[in-house]
């Protein structure tokens, strides 16, 4: 494109519900994309975790906040030529928007990229859409875009109920829902306007039932049309795309059905002019046994009727699962096509031979499973709706539907449950059964328990509306199971178990052997899977593709790599406290593998990520992150067989997923990279470590594991209340718990015994103090630590939940040397080769009275801050992990033991949290981990970064308006000077009757409402929903089951999209910025900080 | 689905697997198709004559059969090899499953084996024979194999032609029509004629024996020389009689049709390794430079070197640079090598049939 030389990409900000790594993967896809055609990239994004924001993929990166302000500085700043709306998600979309409807992209003559403006507006704005569609005679349902309660209610009225509401300019559904009563009708629309940029939502006829397809589709300037994938979700139209179990390519449709949506894609990205790619959602006539019950003005309807749902003018969730199901580069093509290349002139680089101009060929079939966060919010609504809820997704690639969709099951990483589990509270006493098969995350169990019942798989199509084609794939599953069951296990019958996907832990339950038996037994009859090639076109060119799946037929494609080598386990689905990060660090260590001359050979089951992008690493293997399937890929890349020449496995960057693989890998004797199974295992095993510190004078919280209730209550007592407790090897602070007294504590052994029967409940002293949080690198003579970070909030929330600041400035020099001595002795003790991250809480005694330090943690693996603390620092971390584990030695890499030189700027790191999607889950911050993301803020001032950190992450207060308090008697003397610096601030003071007392003695203005919703109006929640406050601070009054009224304040906030802090250090550290002036902060590209 | 079944090709290479459809033996040339859905229409598309096919998707069967998506009166293939046969189809349309769908027409079907590995297998040596069959052993099918003889030496035309000419009723009966349309029918697929006459022309298809005298005798506006099976190389006789209509009439040529007016011209055909087979395939209009993504069903191909009497290049093949489409310098003849009435496969290139009809309103006047 002519006079293109610099352009700026807008990332898509923190990892929340319905965006998340997928737009790492993209972006960073697409800088590369433009470099390789000689444009500088400028980009911006919050989000520190992103390989985007790394230098190497965009020539100039800033991490700043996702405003237009900062933007328009950036554009001021950087002149450049382009803007490239489209990779950034919604966040980026809709920011680009905004860039334009202000005139800044005018005033400073930036273009649009890719797709213009009004395009994205005509396919966003959902009455254009309808509008452009009935102009092009596609067929759309009937529905009103409404801006008013009133309008939606005599649409209702006129052609009745159920309805979907669905928003303008929104994300995954936000705002929007079915409603099958008026009541629910008002309050959905309500909160639909609310959530709209534009004011505005769509009311629709409902087309619950309906087969729900989706199109990748891709078009050039020239106007050269191709589609990439087509998908098939297998939850019928009602469930979100991203919360539905889809499959590629699609299953059930004919060639004329296929055609016909094909045909229908083609048309209407020309009409949209899209230069790029799009997604097309459509809904598609269902089967008969579905229509039955679900569309019955279809069932004798002559041809197959669809409709037309949505697009989006972007990448997308569902553009990256179909890059990974094609092998099909759809940013990084994208990219080239905004930069004015042809479909024609872009090399397809998977085969190396053809053209990116055609349509890939699969020759397997690949499943996708949402992975949702209920196994953390057990109390959630976990119903699935037109709202996504699902933090992350798993991908299995197979030659068979059966196979793949085990396989996915396995890549979830729930517990170790596969299809077998069932739900001890399911029962199907005297025939009627009471399994969860309406749409929840459940469903899929739900649905081979009732065929294992013997359920007809007819009877339940027509009942879930999913089409029988999949219950009757389903129902060949239980029928092996039978046949495991029941017949003595022989070649035949292995050979048919793994040819459907059985686990070799599967296959012994229901053999009753142990799982290591069936290996043996496998070795011994020669049944072991094959890896094959995804190359975009079904085998019929020689594709170069190093991208590889399992599966068990004849022949084998992936002949072991020669030379030294190491695989790199990555992280799998992204759930809460197992973010992009452990991505990021995957991805860091295969490249310092190439650096150091080693093959770098990735295994990861997240299609969102960059990691399993096929050009990260020399070898990538899509397959679930389980012992079986590594100790298969070890087993395959092994060439000679003797121990010695085994290849290596990576396992400190793959979060605790890698880290479970320890001991299962070191029993196989097969090498582990960096710190052993011992070490791992020493540091994780709380009873272990507890004498190793006793053993090293270093204090540690007093505690032990008990067993039974009786014990935990005694010790508890000799420990004094608060304790915390929480079932061991625990990942996010899962079932962790603060109980202040006996009965809190007992009801909390109740429900966690249950939890996880193999492993003891540990109790510790629950310490109040300042959490600070080290990263640090051990080669077994030298530890180097980067940097010290202190978190605002103090311990009691989670370290993943809390604001942590570097560099930690509220320390004395003495609690300093204290922490890195400890950290040194610690990871020199233990032995660590590699990273690790400790958590330590500072006790401060009175003034004078020298503070007590202890060590809450050890993970002997990267933790969540690696990407903040390598940016903030400038010390590559993983890159000198990876090293260290592959023996060059710290001072080799000219580094030495201690603390590295601090610098001069600040940078903060604040959580995101998407709890807007989360209905019924309370969102106080407490020692579970609750956040799905983070940002950060860096500048040269504390109070700057901290500013940009609070905006980034959507904390910050507007500079007036009216605060609302209520506060648990426990804090209400600490929040009074908190409460008097917004009242000072001249802020309005709203607060619950015993907080507002306490304000009126201390002679503040306060308007007191009733705490209690049934006393009298206005009460609480309706003052929130009302708007008539910006902002709530709540402290809870402790326990696993808060206050309903203090659980209803929370959420009110929450729906109502106005921050609600529930640490008084969180708001404290907001009045601080407040009452510093918070607008003036820098925005300057990283490396200039780093400069500085 | 019950017995075993092989494949046994004729460079020795055996896959077993089960047998599912008619439990028989059938030889043929070992084709793969890499086009993820139409199988029905695979199936009865008459191009396929003389060949066993094998889909490069692994589940098939999945929708079932129905009456509507047939390309022609028959299964014409010889045989169908799978990785997965699916016993329970869905689809509102389906009336039938595909194992009885060929067990009605006596054809063998072999499911269960590494369609991949074979496919590979043919990419690097090429197409080959090969025998299907659940009686034979290896060791009889591979003798069986070596008397048979070679796919390239049998005319699959006469095979696949119709006896008599007759009047295509598929499309809505009318009182007028734009142009009276002929079809040479050497393996036709159904949806050309669907779509000639959705576009409003009088269809009468012919056998492709019939002469240049006789077509001539039925007074088309233009003449479409239909796709079909086999060497271009066996078929003077249909040659002969295109001779006959060049130039004096408007001449469509799909496919096989396209490969004849090549060598009517003079011009020579060549075998491909392994075809093109499939529904992905970028071609290039050179008059427009737009790409579209074609159906395609060939074994053989034009050798551009060999191009003669005014024939000019009108479409290439993005993938390998052969040729995919002709027009003629003078006379009204355009011809392409892909299937732009699709079925199966996308719908994109129907652009060829307007500029066909175009062609003829301008030489009616
Ligand atoms: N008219 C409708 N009837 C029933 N379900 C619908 C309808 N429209 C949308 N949905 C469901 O809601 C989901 C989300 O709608 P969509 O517009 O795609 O939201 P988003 O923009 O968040 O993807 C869709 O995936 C579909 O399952
Ligand atoms: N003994 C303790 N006293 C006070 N707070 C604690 C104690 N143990 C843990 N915490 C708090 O709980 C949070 C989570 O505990 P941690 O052991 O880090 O769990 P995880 O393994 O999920 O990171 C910590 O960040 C800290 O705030
Ligand atoms: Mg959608
Ligand atoms: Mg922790």
């Amino acid at each position: 494109m002519a006079g293109l030389s610099k352009v700026l990409v807008i990332g898509s900000g923190p990892i929340i519900i319905g965006q998340a790594a997928e737009f790492d993967y993209a972006g960073a896809q697409a800088c590369k994309s433009l470099r390789e055609e000689g444009i500088t990239t400028v980009l911006v994004n919050s989000n520190p975790a992103t390989i985007m924001t790394d230098e190497g993929i965009a020539d100039i990166v800033y991490i700043e906040p996702l405003t237009v302000e900062v933007v328009e500085r950036i554009i001021e700043r950087e002149r450049p030529e382009g803007l490239l709306p489209t990779l950034g998600g919604q966040t980026g979309l809709n920011l680009a928007v905004e860039l334009a409807d202000t005139g800044i992209l005018d005033k400073y003559n930036v273009r649009m990229l890719g797709t213009p403006l009004e395009t994205i507006k005509k396919a966003e704005e959902r009455s254009l859409f309808k509008q452009l569609i009935l102009e092009i005679g596609e067929p759309i349902p009937e529905s009103v875009t409404v801006n008013t309660v009133g309008e939606a209610r005599e649409f209702a009225l006129s052609i009745g109920l159920p309805l979907i509401v669905r928003p303008s300019y929104t994300l995954g559904g936000t705002g929007g829902g079915i409603v099958h009563t008026m009541a629910e009708l008002e309050a959905t629309v309500e909160n639909g306007l609310a959530s709209s940029m534009s004011h505005q939502v769509l009311v629709e006829r409902c087309l619950l039932g309906w087969k729900e397809i989706e199109y990748e589709v891709m078009r050039d300037a020239a106007d050269n049309c191709i589609t990439i994938c087509n998908m098939e979700n297998i939850d019928p139209m009602g469930v979100h795309t991203g919360d539905s179990i889809v499959v590629a390519p699609s299953q059930t449709l004919t060639d004329k059905e296929y055609q016909m949506l094909r045909s229908a894609s083609l048309k209407i990205i020309r009409a949209l002019r899209i230069e790029g790619g799009c997604n097309i959602q459509f809904a598609l006539t269902p089967g008969p046994v579905v229509a039955r019950k679900w569309a019955p003005d279809q069932l004798n309807a002559d041809g197959s009727q669809y409709y037309i749902i949505e697009v989006n003018p972007r990448v997308s969730r569902s553009s990256a699962l179909a890059s990974k199901a094609t092998g099909y580069p759809i940013a990084r093509v994208a990219a080239k096509i905004a930069a004015g290349k042809r479909l024609d002139e872009i090399p397809n680089r998977v085969t190396g031979k053809t053209m990116a101009v055609f349509e890939p060929a699969l020759d397997y079939c690949v499943i996708k499973i949402p992975r949702w966060p209920f196994d953390k919010f057990a109390g959630g609504d976990r119903t699935l709706g037109s709202q996504m809820k699902a933090t992350g997704e798993v991908m299995a690639i197979e030659r068979c539907f059966e196979a793949g969709l085990q396989k996915a099951v396995r890549s979830l990483e729930i517990g170790r449950r596969s299809l077998l589990w069932e739900d001890k509270s399911w029962s199907d006493a005297d025939g009627h059964i009471n399994y969860p098969l309406h749409a929840n995350d459940m469903r899929l169990w739900a649905l081979m328990a009732a065929l294992r019942r013997k359920m007809d798989p007819e009877q339940l199509a027509e009942q879930t509306g999913i089409d029988p084609w999949f219950l009757h794939k389903m129902s060949n599953i239980v029928k092996l199971e039978q046949r495991l069951l029941s017949e003595d296990l022989n070649p035949e019958l292995l050979w048919q178990a793994k040819r459907l996907g059985f686990s070799d832990e599967q296959i012994s339950t229901l053999g009753d052997m142990l799982p290591d038996q069936v290996r043996q037994l496998r070795n011994r009859w020669n049944i072991k899977p094959v890896y094959k090639m995804v190359d975009t076109c079904a085998a019929e060119f020689d594709a170069e593709t190093p991208y590889f799946y399992s599966t068990y037929e004849v022949e084998n494609e992936a002949e072991s790599l020669t030379g030294s080598k190491a695989v790199v386990i990555g992280s799998g689905p992204i759930r809460i406290g197992q973010g992009i990060e452990f991505d990021y660090c995957s991805v860091h260590s295969a490249w310092a593998l190439k650096e150091a001359g080693y093959k770098s050979i990735m295994v990861n089951s997240n299609p969102e990520t960059v990691s399993t992008d096929f050009d990260t690493s020399d070898r990538l293997y899509f397959e679930p992150l389980d012992g079986e399937s590594v100790l298969d890929i070890l087993e395959n890349e092994n060439s000679k067989l003797l121990v010695s020449a085994f290849t290596p496995s990576v396992l400190q960057f793959g979060g605790q997923t890698a880290i479970n693989l320890a001991a299962s890998l070191s029993r196989n004797n097969s090498p582990i990279l960096g710190s052993n199974a011992e070490i791992i295992d020493l540091a994780e095993d709380r009873r272990r470590f507890e004498d190793f510190l006793n053993h090293q004078g270093i204090p540690q919280p007093p505690g032990t594991g008990v067993t039974t209730i009786s014990q935990g209550q005694e010790v508890a007592r000799t420990l004094g209340y608060p304790v915390l407790v929480r079932p061991s090897y625990v990942l996010g602070g899962r079932g962790m718990e603060i109980t202040q007294n006996q009965e809190e504590l007992t009801r909390y052994m109740e429900q966690a015994l249950e939890l996880d029967e193999r492993h003891p409940i540990l109790i510790d002293k629950y310490f109040e103090g300042k959490e600070v949080e080290v990263d640090a690198v051990s080669d077994g003579t030298d530890v180097l630590i980067p940097g010290i970070m202190e978190h605002i909030e103090r311990t009691g929330v989670h370290s993943g939940d809390s604001i942590a600041v570097y560099p930690a400035a509220g320390l004395s020099k003495d609690e300093a040397n204290t922490l890195v001595d400890y950290t040194v002795r610690t990871g020199l003790a233990l032995g660590i080769k590699g990273l690790m991250n400790i958590q330590f809480v500072i006790m401060r005694g009175n003034s004078g009275e020298q503070s007590s330090i202890y060590m809450l943690e050890v993970n002997p693996r990267a933790s969540r801050t690696i990407p903040f603390i390598s940016k903030v620092t400038g010390v590559p971390m993983v890159r000198i992990a990876t090293k260290v584990m592959l023996g060059i030695s710290l001072r080799e890499q000219g580094y030495k033991t201690g603390l590295y030189g601090k610098k001069a700027l600040v940078g903060v790191k604040a959580p995101v949290f998407s709890m807007s999607k989360l209905t019924g889950v309370d969102t106080y911050l407490s020692p579970e981990m609750k956040s799905t993301g983070e940002v950060m803020g860096i500048d040269l001032t504390y109070e700057a970064a901290l500013a940009k950190a609070l905006i980034a992450a959507g904390l910050m207060l507007p500079s007036q308006g009216a605060l609302l308090f209520s506060i648990a008697d426990k804090n209400k003397a600490e929040a009074l000077p908190i409460i008097r610096g917004f009242y000072d601030l001249g802020y309005q003071i709203y607060a619950t009757r015993g907080t507002a007392d306490m304000i009126k003695e201390h002679d503040m203005d306060v308007k007191a409402i009733s705490r209690k919703l049934n006393e009298g109006h206005p009460n609480i929640v309706e003052i929130i929903g009302s708007g008539s406050v910006v902002g709530v601070v709540n402290t809870v009054t402790g326990g696993r089951i808060p206050l309903q009224d203090g659980f209803h304040i929370r959420r009110a906030s929450t729906e109502r999209r106005i921050p609600c802090f529930t640490s008084l250090d969180t708001a404290g550290a907001v009045l601080k910025v407040l009452s510093q002036g918070s607008q003036s902060y820098n925005v300057k590209p990283l490396s200039q900080y780093l400069g500085s | 689905m019950s017995g075993k079944a092989i494949l046994a090709l004729v460079d020795g290479t055996v896959y077993r697997g089960e047998a599912f459809g008619a439990e028989t033996t059938a030889f043929g040339e070992i084709i793969f198709i890499t086009s993820m859905t139409g199988y029905q229409e695979m199936l009865t598309d008459p191009s396929f004559a003389g060949q066993i096919v094998v889909p490069t998707y692994p589940l098939i069967g999945n929708y079932g059969i129905n009456p509507d998506d047939v390309e022609s009166a028959k299964i014409q293939v010889r045989g169908f090899v799978l990785r997965e046969y699916c016993p329970v189809p869905s689809n509102r349309r389906s009336e039938g499953t595909l194992e009885d769908y060929l067990k009605e027409a006596n054809i063998p079907g072999l499911s269960g084996i590494d369609t991949r590995s074979l496919t590979r297998h043919i990419r690097s040596k090429g197409v080959m024979m090969g025998i299907l069959t659940s009686d034979l052993t290896s060791g009889e099918a591979l003798h069986e194999l070596k008397q048979l003889p070679d796919y390239g030496d049998t005319d699959f035309v006469r095979e696949v032609s119709i006896a008599n000419a007759f009047e295509w009723e598929g499309g809505q009966k009318r009182q007028t029509y734009r142009y009276n349309m002929v079809i040479v029918d050497m393996g036709l697929r159904f949806n050309i004629a669907r779509i000639l006459s959705r576009l409003g022309c009088r269809v009468t298809v012919v056998p492709c024996t019939f002469s240049s005298q006789e077509i001539l005798a039925m007074q088309p506006d233009g003449v479409v020389l239909s796709p079909g099976p086999g060497n271009p190389a066996l078929l003077d006789y249909a040659i002969e009689n295109i001779k006959g209509l060049l130039g004096k009439k408007p001449v469509l040529g799909i496919c096989l049709g396209h490969q004849l007016i090549g060598r009517a011209f003079g011009a020579d055909t060549f075998k491909l390794k392994f075809g093109h087979r499939g529904a992905n395939h970028p071609v290039c209009d050179l008059a427009t430079g737009k790409v579209h993504i074609t159906s395609q069903n060939h074994g053989y191909a034009i050798d551009a070197d060999t191009l003669k009497g005014g024939l000019q290049v009108s479409h290439i093949n993005l993938n390998d640079g052969t040729i995919e489409g002709l027009r003629h310098s003078s006379m009204p003849i355009i011809s392409i090598q892909y299937h732009a009435e699709g079925s199966p496969g996308p719908q994109d290139n129907t652009y060829i049939f307007d500029r066909f009809l175009q062609m003829v309103s301008e030489v009616k006047g």
